[in-house]
């Protein structure tokens, strides 16, 4: 067996397991932290095919922003697993027909001899100094520019409703405009004033104290 | 390398030669890690008119194995119902990312573990994942003010991380490369034929300040040290850490600190090509010393500004990041651009 094909089933083992266990674990901050080691390992199946930039966009956009704003999510909420779990075996009969179906189907597909797996062949060997992350942004602004700005589009329409939904003004928002703040001079907020020294009207029982004054 | 080739065959002397390189770079690293927390500790003390530590050792050269051997000896005391197994993994996932990102780092323009053609795209990815040992610290304590701290943390440093990829977006612009020895090699000519002037720092200063800052922020640093706000919070994420796991994240953040100097040596200050004209000789010519001399000058700046600046409030760290560090960064990036395709390009 070639280096590469040790590194590519011990990364494939890992992958399954943790796959396995972003379903199975019980505390949904494990289950997550499952799928960033999924996120992971799947990116050195990318390197493995010599797809270098997908690979390290994969970590740098899922595992290093994605994930960490779902572990964020998850860990805040309060979430009582023994509640969620009093329906699996209720829910088990139309679960596992689905997974049985979805099993069958891939079956299907990748055995049957239209797929023509076999004859599959590796992508065309890359020199050894060609420049992928070149090649992709030339073809990205050239051959495909329009899909790419039509995808740059849809996702900015995303966020500016994602951004629409979610943003409300708070009442009790105790916000403070730094514009305001750093033009605030201190006759703003100090008042100084004199106050002329007054004697007290003459009094018998203040006697002793306008003596000490 | 060929002798370990002969003596161990050659896949075999290969792995041996690459674990010496490693060990080559990391056990420096280490010491370095050591010695700039005496250096903090000496150099914040005189800029508060006192001596620092001076018992251990002669001028106190040895605290930090003091320190090291008095954190090895402390016991390691896990919380009741925290996540035991994410406990311990958390030094671990924080410190991996700060010494991982060195593979791809240039000293010199052949002396580089792995010269890989995404070395930017790497080190972006890698220290991308240093926040879930942040995260993970924090969650796993099953503490309250841990996990605060680690929320605090954890937003600054995906926050920064937006801006600072920003401002390298420029810096792979004008060098048309995502090598880290290309960008450096491409500093070492523009504006007088390769002097400190043709370094990206002076066209790209917006850039520079933006990621000089960032890079404090990402690196959890005073005045940016929220997740340690001593009075609010105790001691941020690791607040639930002792002995030699809470020294794990301590040689993290020393170790990222040293990192990010590095970074911002190699992609503004022209790595270890030298700031004097190649005609004065030996002062002119390139060198990993000029590299070193670069990453200490960055790291005397964290030193400086943690002397200097009172704490940022939550709000306002925001803010910088957000409103102010993303716009400009993303204006320069348009200026940039226009610039390139001008006539009056330094790049060509």
């Amino acid at each position: 067996m070639s280096f590469q094909a040790v590194v590519f089933y011990v990364l494939s083992l890992i992958l399954i397991v943790a796959a396995f266990r972003v379903v199975t674990a019980k505390n949904p901050v494990h289950a997550a932290l499952y799928l960033v080691l999924a996120f992971f390992t799947a990116s050195g199946h990318w390197l493995l095919l010599q797809a270098e930039f997908l690979a390290i966009a994969l970590v740098l956009v899922y595992v290093g922003a994605v994930m960490v704003l779902f572990l964020f999510v998850v860990m805040m909420l309060d979430i009582n697993i023994e509640k969620l779990r009093e329906g699996f075996w209720q829910n088990f009969p139309l679960a596992g027909t689905v997974a049985l179906v979805m099993v069958a189907e891939m079956l299907l597909i990748l055995s049957s001899p239209e797929a023509n797996l076999a004859g599959f062949q590796a992508g065309p060997a890359v020199a050894a100094d060609a420049s992928n992350v070149r090649e992709l942004g030339r073809q990205l602004y050239t051959v495909y520019l329009l899909p790419f700005e039509a995808a740059a589009v849809v996702l900015l329409v995303a966020m500016v409703a994602a951004i629409g939904i979610t943003m409300r003004k708070r009442a009790d928002s105790k916000y403070i405009n730094p514009a305001e703040q750093v033009r605030v001079r201190r006759n703003d907020r100090v008042r100084v004033v004199q106050v002329q020294a007054v004697k007290p009207e003459v009094d018998t029982a203040s006697d002793t104290n306008e003596q000490q004054a | 390398m060929e002798l370990l080739q002969n003596l161990l065959g050659t896949e075999a002397g290969l792995a041996v030669w690459t674990l010496l390189k490693i060990l080559a770079i990391v056990a420096p690293l280490m010491i370095g890690v050591a010695y700039l927390t005496l250096a903090e500790r000496k150099v914040i003390g005189y800029m508060q008119i006192r001596i620092g530590p001076n018992r251990v050792g002669p001028k106190g050269l040895l605290q930090p194995l003091a320190d090291g051997v008095k954190l090895l000896m402390k016991e390691i005391i896990l919380p009741t119902k925290s996540s035991k197994g994410l406990f311990l993994v958390a030094p671990v996932l924080s410190i991996m990312p700060a010494l991982a990102a060195w593979a791809v780092i240039p000293f010199t323009d052949t002396m580089v573990l792995a010269n890989i053609d995404a070395s930017l795209l790497f080190i972006m990815a890698i220290t991308s994942m240093g926040v879930y040992g942040v995260i993970v610290a924090g969650w796993a304590g099953n503490s309250k003010y841990s996990f605060l701290g680690a929320l605090r943390s954890s937003a600054q440093i995906v926050s920064y991380e937006i801006s600072m990829g920003f401002a390298l977006v420029g810096v792979l612009m004008v060098s048309g490369s995502l090598n880290l020895v290309e960008i450096v090699n491409q500093q070492g000519h523009g504006i007088g034929g390769g002097s400190v002037l043709s370094w990206n720092w002076l066209p790209l200063f917006p850039l520079f300040l933006v990621y000089l800052i960032s890079g404090v922020a990402e690196t959890n640093r005073a005045p940016f040290d929220v997740a340690e706000g001593e009075s609010e919070i105790v001691a941020g994420f690791h607040v639930e850490y002792s002995g030699m796991a809470f020294a794990v994240f301590f040689l993290a953040e020393y170790a990222n600190m040293i990192l990010v100097s590095a970074l911002t040596a190699i992609m503004f200050m022209g790595g270890w090509l030298s700031p004097f004209p190649a005609s004065w000789g030996a002062l002119g010519a390139s060198g990993v010393i000029w590299l070193l001399a670069k990453i200490s000058l960055v790291l005397f700046l964290f030193l400086w500004f943690r002397a200097t600046f009172p704490r940022y409030r939550y709000d306002q760290i925001m803010r910088l990041g957000w409103k102010i560090f993303i716009p400009v960064s993303l204006v320069w990036v348009l200026v940039v651009g226009a610039w390139m395709m001008s006539p009056l390009s330094l790049w060509n």
